[in-house]
């Protein structure tokens, strides 16, 4: 099937295969090779949507990633949003449809796979074209590590879209040659459908590899569909091109309006005619390549009208070839719906327009110059300066181990850019010392046509009476000259605010097409140079990235790593309900059939305080600390005084910061004079081996102390309660349990069939309990064993739901649960884990400040909810009666808030722990907790509401 | 994403070093001897500069060690790196480096 606008013959696509697409429900078809854009103009489709604020039709305006008409929206073969028909590669069953300026995310899960790479290269060069070809081969030629990427289907660059001949032949040619020898280069690594979209410090790029888009279907499940390279390079070459710039006028957005070099893209690329009849309207010499090819492929091009009055040298080529060349001229308007068909073409001399004239065309070509694609640069923080030839910014200055060539830096012909890149790798090369290959030949460029100066024209005096207001400067935004001419007449006149104030370069092309010339109109308006008035600042990424690229394999159940003990399978096998602590899935509670959380609560804390539990308690954070110094590192760590430990013995211990409040707690076991195991929470873990590292390294280098995490090789269950001697003791015959031979506070080292195992007397319960620690390889097996001797004593699996209720109905803190980095050792009622005797330990300093005196510090208390019914909320606040029983007049005083708050089984009631000011001094008053809007009456009890003697630790 | 020499690892991701301060803020000889303004000034005031800054970093996701860098606060451009045993302190030049073991 011929599709009515591809020419005869030309063109990079596989005529041979037919590609099947839906195009806003409309079955059309195209070659292999086509984007969607070029497979819509070959069927006669400039439109592709409307505008976000106006609704006017919009379409393709130019080639690739610059465009700012054609956003589509993807259905087929997965939904995606806000893509570019010009660079959406066609393949079979490809289903989109226009989009006006808004898509719609896909409501099923990705199934894709998306990754990424980490690089290192000595040389980067970003873009394959006539520049960065040579750039890549000079580089590999000389021995080094090379990345190319590109972000096109193909190498070539703009070398895709021309006619151009080097070496007497056709100059995809030598591109193809290039590509062979980086191909059969070891050190290079060449990558197409690559987009270098972010550039940043010490030579750091992201790049992302479209890998598997442009097969549909086709393509295979294991391949990742988007690729993230993060390139490290030593020195980087640019050489990622230009964008040419329009010039506004009157109704320039019509479908049918696009860039001369995307015509040129589109017929020599694609095989596309964009159209029958064609007018084109430039300010510089590029454009009469344009008219020229058009021509030579059979469009009728009506005329090239030249803003310059002296026109260019040019002039005669297209006069010969029938081309009307009209010098001193502009373009002032369109006419048309959807699709141009007129311009309107009026003499332009000294800035003012003289009467138009219309002329008939279906497709207007603009070009008003080229922007340098400078954006890598000024990402890593390259100065750009203005032109005033090119009307265009370039690289200011020289960037460490970044060089930019071609015509990024302004270098338009064939010649200059092949021998800039040259000149950029040799560049890179001689800052690395690697010394350039003997043979490193360019191919021969024909004798270039000087090109007479570009007129720089921003946009054309508005005539048609719409002030400004159908002069387009960003389509995608629908942001006119009269929206700039706004603005400034507000007071605006940083860029920065004028960008925002008009949201022009704020869409999908992050103002491609747009941001120089809002330079140059801004200037223009405020009568000052474009150099002052600059750019706005270029930001990552370049060209949008979805997010499923950039999180890669990080999502799911990788976004953050799990950490399961060695007896998760156990616990998974047992029903467990699990709660996440840091990355730790721990089980909360096990529920037996028909329980739910509170009655399983209920029953498992039942069990420990009557007859016996058995908890997984590995997570608990394990550090080794050991050398001929390991004591004095832990006393001037620990409010209290480790020294004095005997070995074989196990001590309560505080930490605080040098401000005095409780950053962690545990316990600490002696195992030799020089060795200790410090136990510290489980989210605490890595926090405090920091700790003492900074501190040992930091400020006691003299100190003779290792630290190392033993957390993983250690599983550690608590079996708690009245009956946990029996199950030790059962367990482990050779150790004498009994309170003389092992008594609180104290450890045991012993083995099970030759498997070493340690014992503490620990409790976090305030019930015997004996802590058992093996190596996580027996950690299935010793748990079945004590299971097993507990079972004629009922022993029953607890989750940390249950333990924390137990601990707080000793009035033991959870540290970040009751405190939050403003509480003392003495706010918890600890004074008594704080060593008189030591002349100084971290923190020590800071409990003589006046503060820490204060009577109406906040102090942790129990509550008692009088109805005896009430869970108070954790984070309630905590309020006062006036003496008259009122409420004071708000906003009401806050006294705390609550931190911990259960059910107890053992009295029969919930409880809750609190942080309230001055609370010792309000043990038995009564206060009150909001909940629910009714004012819950509370009494204020010491923070230890279960066995306050400590009767029962010993059993 | 900058590049930091570790002095023991060679330049890697700045992601694998976590940030110390303010460098050269002994911990006091003799806290108990400080005035409590004197206490304060050593636990909650730091310097501010703008330009160069001795400064502390961990490699924390490396080799775990501590060691001082000159950083320029503007460009964020890492001067030198030292190690804590450097007898050359990062230089004396450096007008917001306080002097070893003198109270605030």
């Amino acid at each position: 099937m011929t599709s009515p606008f591809r020419a005869p013959e030309g063109g990079r696509i596989d005529r041979a295969g037919t590609v099947e697409f839906t195009f806003d429900g409309q079955v059309l078809t195209g070659h292999p090779g086509d984007t969607l854009a070029s497979a819509l103009l070959a069927n006669g489709r400039h439109q592709v949507a409307t505008s976000i604020k106006l609704g006017r039709p919009r379409g393709i305006a130019a080639a690739w990633a610059e465009d700012p008409g054609g956003l589509v929206q993807i259905e087929e073969p997965f939904p995606e949003p806000m893509l570019l028909a010009t660079t959406v590669e066609l393949h079979d069953g490809l289903a989109a449809h226009g989009l006006p300026g808004q898509g719609r995310l896909a409501d099923v899960p990705d199934s894709a796979r998306y990754d990424a790479v980490h690089h290192h290269v000595d040389v980067l060069v970003v873009g394959a074209g006539p520049a960065g070809l040579a750039a890549a081969l000079t580089a590999a030629r000389a021995g080094a590590r090379v990345a190319l990427v590109d972000e096109q289907s193909e190498a070539g660059g703009s070398l895709l879209s021309g006619t151009e001949r080097l070496d007497d032949a056709p100059a995809l040619d030598w591109a193809a040659d290039a590509v062979a020898e980086l191909a059969g280069s070891p050190e290079v690594l060449h990558l197409q459908r690559t987009t270098a979209f972010g550039s940043y410090d010490d030579g750091f790029v992201l790049a992302l590899e479209r890998r598997t888009d442009h097969l549909g279907a086709a393509a295979p499940k294991h391949v990742s569909r988007q690729r993230v390279w993060r390139i490290r390079a030593r020195s980087i070459v640019l050489a990622t091109g230009a964008h040419e710039r329009p010039v506004v006028f009157a109704d320039n957005d019509r479908p049918g309006i696009m860039l001369a070099g995307a015509a040129r893209t589109f017929l020599h690329r694609y095989g596309v005619l964009p159209g029958r009849e064609a007018v084109v309207f430039t300010t510089n010499d590029s454009a009469y390549d344009a008219a020229l090819d058009l021509r030579r492929a059979g469009v009728r091009v009506q005329a090239v009208v030249d803003a310059r009055p002296e026109g260019s040298p040019r002039r005669e080529e297209c006069e010969h070839a029938g081309i009307r060349v009209l010098s001193g001229a502009v373009v002032t308007g369109t006419q048309g719906v959807e699709r141009v068909t007129h311009a309107l073409v009026a003499p332009f001399a000294d800035g003012a327009v003289g009467p138009s004239s219309a002329i008939a065309c279906d497709l207007l070509l603009v070009s008003g110059g080229w922007n340098p694609a400078v954006h890598l640069f000024s990402q890593a923080r390259g100065r750009l300066r203005y032109d005033e030839v090119l009307g265009a910014f370039l690289p200011g200055e020289a960037l460490d181990g970044l060089t930019v060539t071609g015509s990024a830096a302004g270098v338009f012909d064939l010649a200059g850019c092949l021998a800039d890149g040259q000149r950029g790798a040799r560049a890179a090369l001689t800052a690395l010392a690697i010394a350039p290959a003997g043979e490193d030949r360019l191919p021969a460029t024909p004798d270039p046509v000087v090109p007479t100066a570009p007129l720089v024209l921003w946009r054309v005096p508005d005539t048609s009476g719409a002030d400004g207001s159908t002069s387009f400067v960003d389509l995608q935004r629908d942001a006119t000259v009269a929206d700039i001419a706004r603005a400034v007449g507000a007071g605006l006149r940083s860029i920065e605010h004028i960008k925002r104030y008009t949201t022009i370069g704020t869409a999908h092309d992050q103002g491609k097409t747009s941001g120089v010339l809002t330079s140059g109109i801004v200037a223009e308006l405020l009568g000052i140079p474009v150099q002052a008035t600059g750019t706005t600042t270029f930001r990552p990424p370049y060209t949008p990235v979805a997010f499923a690229a950039l999180a890669g394999r990080d999502r799911g159940r990788l976004f953050d790593p799990e950490r399961v003990t060695a007896l998760h399978e156990w616990h998974v096998a047992a029903g467990a309900v699990f709660e996440d602590v840091g990355q730790w899935k721990r089980p909360r509670y096990y529920p037996q059939p028909g329980e739910d959380m509170q009655t399983a609560v209920l029953r498992e804390c039942a069990a420990a305080r009557t007859g016996v539990g058995i908890l997984d308690g590995s997570t608990l954070g394990k550090i080794d600390v050991q050398g001929p110094d390991a004591a004095v590192l832990l006393d001037r760590l620990y409010t209290n005084l480790i020294s004095s430990l005997k070995v074989g013995s196990v001590r309560y211990g505080v930490m605080c910061g040098v401000d005095g409040m409780v950053i962690d707690d545990g316990t600490v076991l002696r195992l030799a004079e020089d060795r200790f195991l410090v136990l510290t929470t489980t989210g605490g873990a890595a926090k405090i081996l920091d700790w003492m590292e900074e501190w040992a390294q930091t400020e006691w280098p003299d100190l003779r102390v290792h630290c190392t995490s033993v957390t993983e090789q250690w599983v550690t269950f608590p079996v708690v309660g009245p009956r946990s001697r029996d199950v030790v003791g059962a367990v482990f015959p050779g150790v004498d349990v009994s309170n003389e031979a092992f008594p609180f506070m104290t450890w045991r080292d012993t083995t099970l069939d030759g498997v070493p195992v340690r014992l503490a007397r620990i409790s976090f319960s305030g019930e015997l309990a004996f802590e058992v620690y093996v190596n996580p390889w027996y950690a299935v097996a010793v748990w079945q064993r004590l299971l097993d001797a507990g079972r004629p004593y009922g022993i029953t699996p607890y989750g940390t739901e249950t333990m924390h209720v137990l601990r707080a109905e000793k009035g033991y803190p959870i540290v970040g649960q009751d405190t939050d980095g403003t509480v003392s050792p003495h706010d918890l009622g600890m004074a008594w884990a704080v060593s008189k005797k030591k002349p100084d330990f971290v923190g020590k300093r800071s409990f003589a400040r006046p503060a820490n005196a204060d009577p109406l510090r906040k102090q942790l208390v129990g509550l008692l909810p009088v109805d005896r019914e009430t869970v108070l909320p954790e984070g309630s606040q905590v309020i006062d009666f006036l003496a008259d029983g009122q409420l004071p007049p708000p906003p009401v005083p806050m006294l705390g808030h609550v931190t911990s708050s259960y059910r107890s089984a053992e009295l029969a009631r919930p409880f809750a722990l609190a942080l309230v000011k001055g609370g010792r001094e309000r043990i038995g008053d009564t206060v009150h907790v909001p909940v629910n809007g009714t004012l819950v009456p509370v009494e204020v009890t010491g923070s230890v509401l279960v066995d306050p003697e400590g009767a029962r630790r010993d059993g | 994403m900058q590049l930091i020499a570790c002095p023991w690892c060679g330049p890697r991701e700045e992601v694998e070093f976590s940030y110390g301060g303010q460098a050269h803020v002994p911990y006091p000889d003799s806290p108990a001897e400080l005035s409590d303004e004197e206490w304060a000034h050593y636990v909650f005031f730091r310097d501010n500069p703008k330009g160069r800054f001795a400064e502390r970093w961990n490699h924390s996701a490396g080799c775990r060690r501590w060691f001082n860098a000159i950083r320029d606060t503007t460009t964020y451009r890492f001067e030198r790196v030292y190690r804590l045993d450097d007898p050359k302190r990062g230089g004396t030049e450096l007008a917001s480096s306080r002097k070893e073991g003198t109270a605030p």
